[in-house]
């Protein structure tokens, strides 16, 4: 075996690398915060809403997290063409991953919900408190609280999984580590570094969620315990 | 181009999902040997043991399985080893699952109570038997269920191999689109087909584990 590696080439296009983690990013950043704020609003769907809702919300949660992302990318890209909008591969990617991550996210808050104690709630109504203080306060925050580290590993995966963005060709990461990888016939060296490049946002990703996490949960911070 | 879905075009997509169940089934044969290997390490007696095995577990976890697929199937033959679809598709996703059940089987493991690792020590078992008599056998109950949850995660990451060019339910979906070009159609059976594989499995791990959540609140009532 004649082993000879030059990772020179690839190293020399790093501002193509850099660009292409910076939206990689961004896709994982956008599709976290909306994600996010759909997963929260399904899961009190499914706790408070009408019966329709709550069913609405299962259904959505079951399709997406029983279907691939690749099909779920595919389905959007063609559907939203098929009733004639032609959107851009980074608006159909962040749409995409926004649908996905939002029905994990809804299942895990779920899972938060229900780890609430019935007498929290009761007393937190026998305070005098209004139902949606109490909703605030007693349920949503502490659940947030507790399912905080399922969440943020949960969103660090979806960062990883935008790289089957690059199917639609979205200009991520892995949409240029295939263009660099086409252009100096270097696969290997190529799909390393971006490995590598991955693993770095990975760390970075949860060390910012590790701070957001000690200036949103205070609570946290002081006693340096989980709920 | 030309035609319009027919009977064929569904046994193709069939048989792709046949495919896609080989595939899964093999990434969980090959993963899960790896993965039992780094659970063990992982809860080694030697430092160096637990640390490279926890350095392979954050180095696959922090990478794309994408990634790991264009790795083994255009790297490694850019460096000298011929490599075909279906052998990059189940080497990536034998060394990504094995960092992912490794870490679920390490968490059950170490989930055993500490008075069972005590009493098996106390009874003089040596350290195999502790772990083939007293652990294992509690830690297999504990890791079932997490167990068939991530085997759906595998059957979703097979679609994955499509990029590769192995011919599994995703790939055998974009083939028959190019010649009817009837991609929503296309793509809604293939997810149709997907969630019929995925849904039982995820209802099967939902009461294994409330099942198990049962059990185990029985037996650590008294203490």
């Amino acid at each position: 075996m004649n082993l000879n590696l030059d990772f020179s080439v690839v190293l020399e296009r790093w501002p193509s690398l850099l660009d292409g983690a910076m939206v990689t990013l961004q896709l994982a950043c956008i599709a976290t915060v909306a994600g996010g704020a759909i997963g929260i609003l399904c899961a009190i769907g499914r706790r408070s809403g009408p019966p329709v809702v709550a069913a609405l919300c299962e259904i959505y949660v079951e399709g997406i997290r029983n279907t691939p992302l690749l099909v779920q990318i595919f389905l959007v890209y063609f559907g939203l063409a098929s009733i004639g909008l032609q959107l851009s591969a980074m608006t159909v990617a962040a749409l995409a991953l926004t649908i996905n991550v939002g029905a994990y996210t809804t299942e895990i808050v779920r899972a938060g919900f229900e780890s609430i104690n019935k007498g929290q709630i009761e007393a937190g109504q026998g305070l005098g408190l209004s139902p949606a203080q109490v909703y605030w306060h007693v349920i949503l925050l502490p659940a947030i609280e507790r399912v905080y580290p399922s969440l943020t590993s949960q969103f660090v995966l979806l960062m990883l999984a935008s790289s089957v963005t690059s199917q639609i060709s979205a200009e991520e990461l892995t949409a240029v580590a295939n263009y660099i990888q086409s252009d100096t016939y270097r696969a290997f060296e190529t799909y390393i570094v971006v490995a590598l490049i991955y693993v770095v946002l990975s760390l970075v990703m949860r060390a910012g969620f590790f701070g957001i996490g000690q200036l949103i949960f205070p609570r946290r911070r002081r006693l340096g315990t989980p709920l | 181009m030309g035609g319009s879905l027919n009977l064929n075009h569904l046994l193709f997509l069939l048989q792709g999902a046949g495919w896609t169940v080989v595939l899964s089934v093999l990434a969980l044969v090959g993963g899960g040997i790896l993965g039992f290997a780094v659970a063990l390490c992982r809860v080694s007696a030697s430092r160096a043991v637990r640390l490279v095995s926890g350095g392979y577990v954050q180095l696959i976890q922090g990478t794309p399985l994408l990634v790991i697929m264009f790795l083994t199937y255009f790297g490694l033959p850019a460096i000298g080893f011929r490599i075909s679809p279906l052998a990059a598709a189940g080497a990536s996703l034998t060394i990504y699952v094995g960092a992912y059940l490794g870490e679920i089987w390490r968490g059950a493991i170490q989930s055993v109570p500490r008075p069972q690792w005590e009493a098996a020590e106390g009874l003089a078992l040596s350290r195999t038997q502790r772990m083939t008599r007293v652990i294992l056998p509690q830690a297999v109950r504990i890791a079932t269920p997490p167990t068939v949850g991530f085997f759906v995660q595998i059957i979703k990451n097979t679609s994955l191999a499509s990029v590769v060019g192995f011919v599994e339910l995703a790939r055998s979906g974009q083939i028959i689109n190019n010649s009817l070009f009837e991609p929503f159609l296309i793509y809604s059976i293939i997810a149709v087909i997907y969630f019929v594989l995925c849904y039982p499995l995820s209802r099967l791990s939902r009461r294994l584990e409330r099942r198990a959540g049962q059990g185990r609140g029985q037996t650590l009532a008294p203490a």
